[in-house]
């Protein structure tokens, strides 16, 4: 305690080392431990369904198998067919989720912000978020008929609620410190909105895009299984019909890797703006 | 105590009676509060809790509206924030997402009176001043709670402020921390020369910081006595020892002590 006395220069005006320290050396399995376990499950499942098929133990009309799929897709692709499809179901994606981040964001903005815009709009919001939103189904397909403009509007009302929802809330919930804070620099309302209530609601806008994603997805499929003349969601259907399991497979493989790039996309955004969350994922 | 030099802030019969919405009860928390702040002063306040020495800084910094009284910084009277004065809270209330450097350049960035490249350089002196070179480009969660809390206090001071306020800023610090941080003030306020007015539950750290200790009394609070500190500037640690130093300490703590009963707070105590 004696020291404290004399040296009354603070000891806490610390320099940050000139060169960063050294990292202690890990062996390749260390440094990739996580990506090598999960391909490593993800090879002997592959494997073990390809043999319980090859050694006749289940119906492969049930549960194709490894081989099948990939020969199925290569049919597919080489013919040609498979492209329509894709390019259907992108096109019905990119429109309806493209439309319910354009909406859903600012909406979303207004409703947090102003609570007379949120007043209004609440009671329309819960009512439509609450409802399952294939029950609108047959509703959207009288108004819309059954072509794309269907589709895009099933896509775009699963994607908006998530988007609309978890803006208001970001936008909400500024916490009441910060508001003091820029209170007391003489903040305005419309500088509060910019520099306070925006960014601390971007983590909230994310994960409302990551989830308005899952769900547009999820539109995609189910909007295509009515009345539809394309899309991986009408190859899924009417392959399952004819029982035609490996391309059931090859539909739904392509869905499935379309959103794990698309949300590993998001994740990319995502760390590029939360560069300043303190890193808990060890 | 220096009546030869100006007043910085002069509060006159100042009222304030809080209206909790919820309970609709009013609560008288300020009646007829006196205060005079000379330019160049370091004032500290200290009070039993509860008594409304928030209430006062938030007032003086134009937060909340006084009910009755005046309130004049640099003889201008006080109605909303302004850049005349600057506060430093509690809880360092960093923004997250911004690093060190844009948090201490906020307030210039809000006034819009500046370029940005002049915030930035304005922002990089206080960062050295405060005594976080090269630290302008981290993010709070990568600084030390003592490393925050001098942000908290550059990002005041860059905006020049006439007077600076200061409510409880080192509580959140461990105590070593806090003895280095109370003598790094002391040498940033005279860097800066900036009046302050400083809010703090430590006696000690009051009187070892303070030209004035003002003890306010238990709500609705008025001044209960003004104690003028007349320790020699240039002060260090050691001083916490001296036995003049010990005796202030124990006549301020008297004075809470009695406070702190009259709300029976700790009548067995006394
Ligand atoms: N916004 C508010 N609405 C109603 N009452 C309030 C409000 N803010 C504070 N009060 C009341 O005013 C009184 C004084 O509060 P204040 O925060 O000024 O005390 P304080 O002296 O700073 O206490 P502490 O030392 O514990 O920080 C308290 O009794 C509190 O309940
Ligand atoms: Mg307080």
């Amino acid at each position: 305690m004696a020291m404290q006395h004399t040296t009354a220069g603070a000891p806490d005006t610390v320099q940050p080392s000139a060169k960063p320290l050294e990292v202690p050396v890990r062996s390749y399995w260390q440094r990739n431990e996580n990506w090598l376990l999960g391909t490593i499950s993800m090879s002997l499942f592959l494997i073990f369904w390809e043999l319980v098929v090859a050694f006749g133990w289940v119906n492969p009309l049930f549960t194709s198998s490894p081989s099948r799929i990939v020969s199925a897709a290569s049919d597919m692709f080489a013919d040609g067919s498979i492209y329509e499809h894709i390019a259907v179901s992108a096109h019905e994606f990119a429109v309806g989720y493209g439309l319910a981040i354009v909406i859903g964001v600012p909406l979303g903005i207004l409703m947090g912000w102003y609570s007379r815009v949120n007043a209004v709009l609440e009671p329309f919001v819960s009512a439509l978020y609450a409802t399952p939103r294939i029950a609108l189904l047959p509703l959207i397909l009288i108004w819309l008929g059954i072509g794309i403009a269907s589709k895009i509007a099933i896509v775009f009302l699963g994607a908006v609620f998530p988007i609309l929802v978890n803006t208001i809330t970001g936008v909400r919930t500024v916490e009441a410190d910060f508001i003091k804070v820029a209170r007391s620099f003489g903040c305005s309302d419309r500088q509060l909105f910019l520099t306070v209530a925006l960014p601390s609601s971007v983590p909230f806008l994310l994960a409302g895009l990551r989830l308005g994603l899952g769900h547009a997805l999820v539109g995609i499929v189910v909007g295509e299984m009515y009345g539809a003349t394309k899309g991986l969601g009408f190859l899924i259907a009417t392959a399952g019909a004819r029982f035609q399991t490996d391309q059931v497979m090859v539909g739904i493989i392509l869905i499935a890797s379309a959103g794990v790039a698309m949300t590993e996309l998001l994740r990319l955004i995502e760390r590029r703006f939360e560069r300043w969350r303190p890193n808990l994922r060890g | 105590m220096n009546a030869s030099r100006p007043l910085k802030l002069d509060a006159r019969r100042v009222a304030l009676t809080h209206y909790n919405e919820r309970t609709r009860q009013p609560l008288e928390v300020l009646c007829g509060l006196d205060l005079e702040v000379s330019e160049g002063e370091l004032v500290t306040i200290v009070g039993p809790s509860g008594c409304g020495k928030t209430t006062f800084l938030n007032a003086v910094d134009g937060l909340v509206r006084i009910t009755s009284g005046e309130i004049r910084v640099d003889g201008r009277v006080v109605d909303k924030p302004g850049p005349d004065r600057a506060f430093v809270f509690q809880h360092d209330c960093l923004f997250p997402w911004r690093t060190v450097r844009q948090n201490v350049a906020y307030g210039l960035e809000i006034q819009g009176k500046l370029a940005k490249a002049e915030r930035n350089e304005r922002a990089a002196g206080f960062i050295e001043l405060v005594g976080l070179h090269g630290f302008a480009e981290h993010y709070p969660h990568e600084l030390s709670g003592g490393m925050r809390q001098r942000v908290n206090i550059a990002r005041a001071l860059v905006m020049e402020p006439q007077l600076l306020l200061l409510d409880e800023p080192f509580a959140a610090l461990d105590a070593q921390t806090r003895e280095f941080m109370q003598v790094e003030l002391l040498k940033i306020l005279a860097r800066a020369k900036t009046t302050a007015l400083f809010i703090t539950h430590q006696i000690n750290e009051a009187i070892f910081l303070s030209d004035r200790v003002v003890v306010f009394s238990a709500r609705p609070a008025t001044i209960k006595e003004t104690i003028a500190i007349d320790l020699p500037p240039g002060r260090t640690l050691a001083i916490k020892h001296e036995p003049h130093f010990v005796e202030l300490e124990k006549h301020v703590w008297r004075l809470i002590e009695e406070e702190a009963a009259r709300t029976g707070m700790m009548t067995a105590a006394a």
